[in-house]
This record gives structure tokens, C-alpha cells and sequence, in this order.
């Protein structure tokens, strides 16, 4: 089935927001002098609609009975600050081919994307209560033929990094100015295709590349340090030829910054620490969150956790 | 000495390269990707032609399809041209996920298929493609015999829109394509009219089944040679034809016999039109040292042992 369109107002209130953040966030960076707790309007802007994002992420994987909550409640602040604060995109034409592509790698926090999206004004919200229902767009992990601001299907990891690269050569080759954006899981970066990519965007020196890892250490079965270590992972992307900046992954003003483009003509890795469950108290940083599916009661207390 | 021994034989990579320097030189949009294969894949000529659309992305063939499918992405036709066996064994699930899936209009060229690589032995052998390939959704699969089927793949896939695997023959094969043959999916290319059995090959396979049919004709047999250059989706109406109108049918193909041609063949067969059928290809073994050529004797897949397959059809075994 094909997803509704939002209505207007939607569209238009992803233009007025999105100008207000970035508009304040380079007010902030003009004063931040001034502002020593970087309490910014930008910064609370991005915050509301993370917040948003959350919720909605809690409801579908309630509805739906199964999701991977975890991770998409630690990739949410970067989600909404690639989307509202960095990416030039249009959500009333998503194939605008001028557009930043956006990529998530780790593709099963797709909850977290179409929360994003239909935010955004991609389609319309109410299409989330649909998450994995039967024929419904919005599968499991993110279909780009059905859900418009998706650029590639994934879901199986370690895809995303390469077909981000592809996108950032064809932009080099016609010298045009979008940007490439792809968000990684700190897991998924045990499959060796990640690595084949990376070396391939530093040798042809894909600037406009930015790859995000969501540095939560946790994957599905254990600690990232405990299953197959990946420390120190700046180290790494830094050998492989990459300009590295490490942030908190829930500093939407952090990540503001470390989403600017190259400042040194190589593609540009954020390590993004950030907290697995992030925003729910009983979530955080336990590895059985990673899919596992909250009771009524749990859902009701995550809810009021997220209130704000 | 046989039929097919007398006439010009040939690669068909040099057909791919001419095609496509010549589609590149019209269509900016077209790019060729390659994993360290410019000259296995016969791309120097291209590369002298369009230094900037030729990407290499080294020895990695999951990142080399993945690539591809972001140039498709934003807007190029990217040709990704590799050994057979590494672009499909190794980057399957891209092929999967990144290309089909995701609906990518991307040009798969596996160069040197089939047991091409001969004496390198099974690691470099390339006969399971077919079978991967054809369970793989929304990915068509074209199989030349020879370089003007291969010409006219090459642009047909350009102005596809959808994802393609295209195999680029390297064992040298004679000319068989008629000049008013069709070339489209699910059109088989009728070579001769025959009434006692039908044959159907693919790729190396259809020039040794002229042979088999020119002496079986002189034998008193009649048989019909089939051509299916897409073998997904493949040409069912000729297929059942074929089983309603001869007493039955012997597929003939270089790759295993295990999901290919003989495979499409026989569930077309089974569903509409029950006939007997014998399948020819590489058994489920792993081929001995040898070159192609021997190779492909040494399986059967000659004029001989095609003639053998249909005897054994009218049971004249």
C-alpha cells in the first residue's frame, strides 16, 4: 500500500523549523561565548522534536509487538539532527536529485527513520500505526521503492557504508555540491564490507561523505568490546585514512558541529557516543533492549519518561 | 573435424567493450565499475576513451555492487564488470540487497563465466551464478551465445531501468545469432525448425547444439534448436510449444544443472506440458583440472553428447 501524503501545514512546518534551528544554531555559534550551558534555542528545538521521535518510536513497537528499541532510542538524536539541523532535503519532492542522501546502515532501527521521516513531512504520521502490519510500506527495516526519503534498502548490515560511497563518487563526478550521510551501527562494523568502503572513499577522497557511527557498545548478543573489539575505533578510521571527530551522541549542538562538512578534503567519520535505550531509565544500556518488546506497564512508564 | 571447429571463432569481450564504449560516448550517464578487472574485463579501451568513468574500487567486490548501486542512485548507469565467480559468489547479498531489492538500474557484466577460468580451477569457475541469480527477485538474467547477442544486451540493459546480470562469454564461440532475431525478454530465438525434439542451449552450448542438430538431421532426425538469451524470464510460451510439438526436450548449458536453464525449463515443462527431458550441464561435482574446452567435453557438453541426450529422449539410446 502506498503511504498517504501529509497535509500541508506539515510540509510547511519542517521549512519554518528547520530555517529556525539552523538560524539559531548559527546565532549560538556566534555567541557561544555568551552562552556557557549552550541551553540554545536550536538545541531545544532539536530536543522537542527528538522527544517526539521517541514516543512515537515506543508507541509503533508497542503496537506492533516487536522493533529493535534500543538502538533506535540511541540513533534518534542523530536522526533529528541530520534531518532537521544538517541535510538539505524536501519532503514534498524527495527525489529532488540536488537533495544530501541520507543512509542508515543499520537498517532494523527503521522505527526510528519513519518516526524521523513522517516528522519531517515525508508522509503522513498516522502511517505509522502501521509498523509491520501486514502489507503495510513501512516494513521492518526501511524499503526506499515504498517509503519516500529512503535512498537504499537495507536491513542486512554492513551495506550501507558502500552504496553511501557510490553515492558520494557520482556527486564528485558531476563536481556537485550535496552531501552524503550515512548513520553505521558501532556492531555492524565487524562486517568486513564497511572497511572495503572505507578505504575506497578515502582513496578517491570523498569529502562530501560523512559517515556516522552510533557508538553505543552494545550489540545484539553482548558488549561490541566483549564480542569482537573494535577500540579504538578513532584510531581506526583514522588509519584508514578518515577525518575523525568524536562527540556525545545526544549533543545535538555536539553533533551540529561534528555534522559540518570536511575541513580536511577527506570523508569525515562521527564517532557518536551514545547510550543504547537512551531516554527510557530501565532501557539504558542493557543489552537485552535490543529487541526486546515492553509490557503495558512498561510502556506506560517509558511514556512518562519521555514526557519531557 | 566439426562444423563449429571450421568457423570463426569469438570473445566475446571484445563485442562488450566496442557496445559499450560506443553506448558511453553517447549517454554520459554510463559508467563502468571494476574490482582491479580493466584488463580481465577488457576495459583499457574504455578506460583511454573515458579516464573519469571508470572507477575502480580494487580487489573488494561487496563494496564494488554496493557502489554501483549508490551511482545508480544519483543518476549514473553503472556497468559493474568483474570475474563471474567473485561478482556473484562474493557479492550475492549486495546483488540482493543493494541492486534487486532496492531496484537498482544497475548492469551486472560477469565476465569469463562458466568454466572460462578452466585450468584455475573451480575457485574461478563460475557455474552456480546461473542458479543464485535466477532465486533472486526482480533481476534479469541474460545468458549471449555470441557477440551480437552480447551487443545487444549490452544496450538493451542501458535502457532497462531495472537491475540486469549479463554474462560475458570469454571461451571463444562462433556466430549463431540470425540477423532478424528477436532480443527481449521472454523471446526465444528459434535457430531450426525440427519436429522430433527440441533442444534448447545457452551461451557456449548453442553452437555445439547447431552441430548436434546438422548431424542428426543427416541421421533422419529432426530437431529444433532453441535459443532463450534471457533466461529470466524466460520464453515459456516456445518452451511449452516445444513440449506440445516434439517428443521432448534436452536443455544445454555451462553452469550446474542444479537451478539454471534445465531448471527453468523443466518447471515450465512440469506446470503446463509434461514431456520427458534430459539436462544437461555441469554435474553437482567440482570440475577437474583442465581448460575449457576439455572441460566441457569432459561433462558432455558437446555436439556429442547433446546428440546422445536426444537419442536417449526418442529412446534410441
Amino acid at each position: 500500500m502506498a503511504l498517504l501524503p501529509p497535509d500541508a501545514a506539515r510540509s510547511a512546518g519542517y521549512r519554518e523549523l528547520t530555517a529556525r534551528i539552523r538560524q539559531a544554531a548559527q546565532l549560538d555559534r556566534d555567541t557561544a561565548a555568551a552562552q556557557p550551558d549552550r541551553e540554545t534555542a536550536a538545541a531545544a528545538e532539536l530536543a522537542r522534536v527528538a522527544t517526539d521521535v521517541r514516543r512515537s518510536v515506543v508507541r509503533m513497537i508497542d503496537r506492533a509487538r516487536m522493533g529493535h528499541i534500543g538502538g533506535d532510542l540511541s540513533v534518534t538524536d542523530i536522526l533529528v539532527t541530520c534531518f532537521y539541523g544538517v541535510m538539505s532535503v524536501d519532503p514534498e519532492n524527495p527525489h529532488w536529485p540536488g537533495r544530501d542522501r541520507f543512509v542508515l546502515s543499520k537498517g532494523h532501527c527503521a522505527a526510528a527513520l519513519y518516526s524521523t521521516l513522517a516528522h519531517c513531512g515525508f508522509f503522513d504520521p498516522a502511517e505509522l500505526d502501521t509498523f509491520m502490519a501486514p502489507l503495510s510500506a513501512l516494513n521492518g527495516h526501511p524499503n526506499k521503492v515504498k517509503v519516500p526519503g529512503v535512498e537504499t534498502n537495507t536491513g542486512a548490515l554492513g551495506h550501507g557504508l558502500p552504496v553511501a560511497t557510490g553515492c558520494a563518487l557520482a556527486a564528485k563526478m558531476d563536481s556537485a555540491s550535496w552531501r552524503t550521510f550515512v548513520v553505521l551501527g558501532d556492531g555492524e562494523l565487524q562486517e568486513g564490507s564497511n572497511w572495503e568502503a572505507a578505504m575506497a572513499a578515502a582513496h578517491h577522497g570523498l569529502s562530501s561523505l560523512t559517515a556516522v557511527i552510533d557508538r553505543n557498545r552494545l550489540q545484539q548478543g553482548a558488549r561490541t568490546e566483549d564480542t569482537n573489539a573494535l577500540d579504538s575505533l578513532p584510531d581506526k578510521w583514522r588509519s584508514f585514512g578518515w577525518e575523525v571527530r568524536e562527540v556525545d551522541g545526544h549533543d545535538h549542538l555536539a553533533l551540529l558541529d561534528a555534522l559540518s562538512g570536511s575541513s580536511t578534503g577527506r570523508p569525515v567519520a562521527v564517532i557518536a557516543n551514545t547510550i543504547k535505550g537512551k531516554g527510557v531509565s530501565f532501557m539504558e544500556d542493557r543489552v537485552e533492549w535490543h529487541h526486546k518488546v515492553p509490557t503495558a506497564e512498561q510502556v506506560e512508564t517509558a511514556l512518562a519518561e519521555l514526557a519531557g | 573435424m566439426t562444423v563449429t571447429d571450421q568457423r570463426a571463432t569469438f570473445d566475446c569481450r571484445q563485442a562488450f567493450a566496442e557496445e559499450l564504449i560506443s553506448l558511453a560516448s553517447q549517454d554520459e550517464r554510463i559508467v563502468a565499475v571494476c574490482n582491479d578487472s580493466v584488463g580481465s574485463s577488457n576495459l583499457v579501451g574504455f578506460r583511454e576513451r573515458f579516464p573519469d568513468r571508470l572507477i575502480n574500487v580494487g580487489i573488494a567486490e561487496q563494496d564494488l555492487v554496493g557502489v554501483a548501486a549508490g551511482l545508480a542512485n544519483a543518476g549514473k548507469i553503472p556497468y559493474v564488470c568483474a570475474a563471474a565467480p567473485f561478482l556473484t559468489g562474493r557479492a550475492l547479498e549486495q546483488i540482493k540487497a543493494d541492486v534487486a531489492y532496492s531496484e537498482a538500474h544497475v548492469v551486472l557484466c560477469g565476465q569469463s563465466p562458466g568454466m572460462a577460468y578452466g585450468e584455475l580451477g573451480p575457485t574461478h569457475h563460475s557455474i552456480e551464478d546461473l542458479s543464485w541469480l535466477r532465486a533472486v527477485a526482480n533481476l534479469d538474467v541474460i545468458v549471449p551465445s555470441d557477440p551480437v547477442q552480447t551487443r545487444a544486451a549490452v544496450r538493451w540493459a542501458a535502457a532497462a531501468r531495472r537491475p540486469v546480470y549479463l554474462r560475458v562469454p570469454r571461451f571463444k564461440v562462433p556466430e549463431v545469432t540470425p540477423p532478424d532475431a528477436p532480443f527481449a525478454p521472454r523471446q526465444a530465438v528459434l535457430l531450426r525448425e525440427g519436429n522430433d525434439v527440441t533442444v534448447i542451449a545457452i551461451g557456449s552450448l548453442t553452437s555445439r547444439a547447431l552441430e548436434a542438430a546438422d548431424r542428426l538431421r543427416d541421421e533422419g532426425v529432426s530437431v529444433r534448436v532453441l535459443n532463450t538469451p534471457f533466461l529470466d524470464p524466460i520464453d515459456e510460451d516456445a518452451v511449452i510449444a516445444a513440449a506440445r510439438e516434439t517428443r521432448g526436450i534436452v536443455t544445454a548449458e555451462e553452469a550446474t544443472t542444479s537451478g539454471g536453464l534445465g531448471a527453468a525449463v523443466a518447471a515450465t515443462v512440469v506446470t503446463h506440458q509434461p514431456c520427458p527431458m534430459r539436462i544437461l550441464g555441469v554435474p553437482r561435482v567440482f570440475a577437474p583440472t583442465g581448460d575449457t574446452a576439455f572441460l566441457l567435453d569432459h561433462f558432455r557438453l558437446s555436439a556429442d553428447g547433446i546428440i546422445a541426450a536426444v537419442k536417449d529422449v526418442l529412446g534410441h539410446g
